[in-house]
Formats: structure tokens, sequence, C-alpha cells
């Protein structure tokens, strides 16, 4: 059974490469009994997203028109 | 977003925003703090910035919208961190390197078995991009980068600022896959714990 430490580490690595089949399985399995994982795998999307509009800076364009 | 428009506006009556020396100074501003955060050296920086926004003004013409100009000349920056970043690889130790040792944060999140600390298990965010709006949050966001260590925060911002693939970034920092995994792993760890502790737990006004 994975625990938490392990399920982490493939949320993380889901965003850099893609997961195997074996993986996915097991990883879904945590995830559906660990709400604590759930929200983190929910964030590590979040937190990409937000990275994105951080370096494009588009939260705080108000370039004068 | 119809290019023909754009095209079309190409003219004197849309260039007149380069003049304004706010239009530049302000993107000056916000290129500094990007350059800032990721080189972490303040000449460094200030130069990227400097050359990036030379090489732009000199086709400065060929922009018809400010908000292109902006987008090229952040590209123009992007390429010359990568290179700065590149040439100082060398500054970066063997012990600074992700390896697959037990990190610091592990214990204070997890327990001995590898779950979670009941105080330290991460909550649902409401509406998480609600935050982005709000200027307090971004303040909140930048501080939670800074206090990322510097090693982290490089790879992480050359994989999701730059934008860069794990190859890519691998082979300009000589990194192993597996290396890169683990201190991308560590980086978005800390940041997902900082926002939460700083903002999402209630931190906010």
């Amino acid at each position: 059974m994975m625990n938490c430490k392990q399920a982490t580490r493939l949320l993380s690595e889901s965003l850099d490469r893609p997961l195997s089949m074996k993986e996915k399985a097991t990883l879904a399995m945590h995830t559906s009994m660990c709400s604590g994982c759930r929200n983190f795998g929910k964030q590590m999307g979040t937190i990409r997203q937000m990275s994105k509009q951080f370096a494009h800076e588009e939260h705080n364009d108000s370039t004068p028109d | 977003m119809s290019t023909d428009v754009e095209m079309g506006r190409i003219g004197h009556e849309s260039d007149e925003g380069f003049d304004d020396p706010c239009f530049i100074s302000k993107i000056r501003e916000e290129m500094l703090k990007f350059a800032r955060l990721q080189l972490r050296d303040e000449g460094m920086a200030e130069d990227a910035v400097q050359e990036a926004l030379l090489a732009a003004h000199r086709n400065i013409a060929k922009f018809g919208r400010k908000s292109a100009f902006k987008t090229w000349v952040f590209a123009i920056l992007k390429n010359k961190i990568i290179d700065l970043l590149r040439k100082n690889q060398r500054e970066v130790s063997v012990s600074q390197l992700g390896n697959e040792e037990s990190d610091v944060m592990d214990e204070v999140l997890f327990n001995q078995r590898g779950y979670w600390h009941a105080d330290e298990r991460p909550i649902g965010w409401s509406m998480p991009m609600e935050s982005v709006k709000d200027e307090q949050f971004w303040l909140v966001f930048e501080t939670c980068l800074n206090a990322l260590p510097e090693n982290l925060a490089r790879v992480f911002m050359m994989r999701e600022f730059v934008e860069l693939e794990s190859d890519e970034i691998c082979q300009n920092l000589g990194l192993t896959t597996s290396n890169l995994h683990v201190m991308l792993y560590r980086s978005r760890l800390r940041l997902r714990e900082c926002l939460e502790n700083k903002w999402f737990r209630g931190g906010r006004e």
C-alpha cells in the first residue's frame, strides 16, 4: 500500500512525465481513501496555473492605455 | 484574438504608447522583478533586463500593440535568463543537487510511516483561482517563492515560469531526471505548504 509521501511524489511527477498505468492505479487507490493527498493533487495543478500567471504578470497588468 | 484586426492596427495611432515613459518604466519594473527572482543577483538581473529592452527597442516599430511588445520583450528576457543560468551552473555544487536522501521537510510533514501528520494534512482550498485577482495574494506568493532554497527555486522557475521541459532543464544544469523530479517535488511541497499556511488557512484578511 502506497503511503502519502510516495503518493505526493507521484502527484508532483505527473506534472513532469506521464505516469505508468500501474502508477496511476496505485495512486488512484490511495487518493480514493486519502483526502489530504486528493487536495494535494488538485493543488499541484493550481500552483502550476498560478505560476503561469505570475510569470506572465497578468495579475498586475494595468499598463496605461 | 483576430490577427487581422491586430495587423490593421499597426500604425501611428497605436504607436503612441511606446512614447509613454510610464509604459516602459512599468514593464522594466516587472521584468526586473521576474529576473531578480530567478537570478537572485541584482547586477545580473539589471543587465539581463537592460539587454532585453535594448534588443526589443531596436524592433519597436514592428509592434502595433503594447501587449505584443510586452510578450516579446519577456520572451527575450527569458532567453537571457536561461543563458545566464546555464553559464552559472558551475556554482551549483553537488551537495546542493536533489538526491534521494531525506529532506528536512519530510519529517515536518510526514510521520515515520510516510503518512501526513494530522495538522499538516492538506486542506481543501476554496476557489483558489479567485485569489489571483488579489494583489495581497501575489505578495504572499512571492514571499513563499523567496523562501525556497536557491537550488530548488531555480529548477522550479525554469520548469514553471520559463516552461522548459524536464529534459531541457536536465541538460542545462547537468541533472539526472530523477534528481530533477525530486527537486521539483520538494519545491512544490514547500510552496504548497507555505501558500496554505500563509493564505488558504485564513492568514488573509
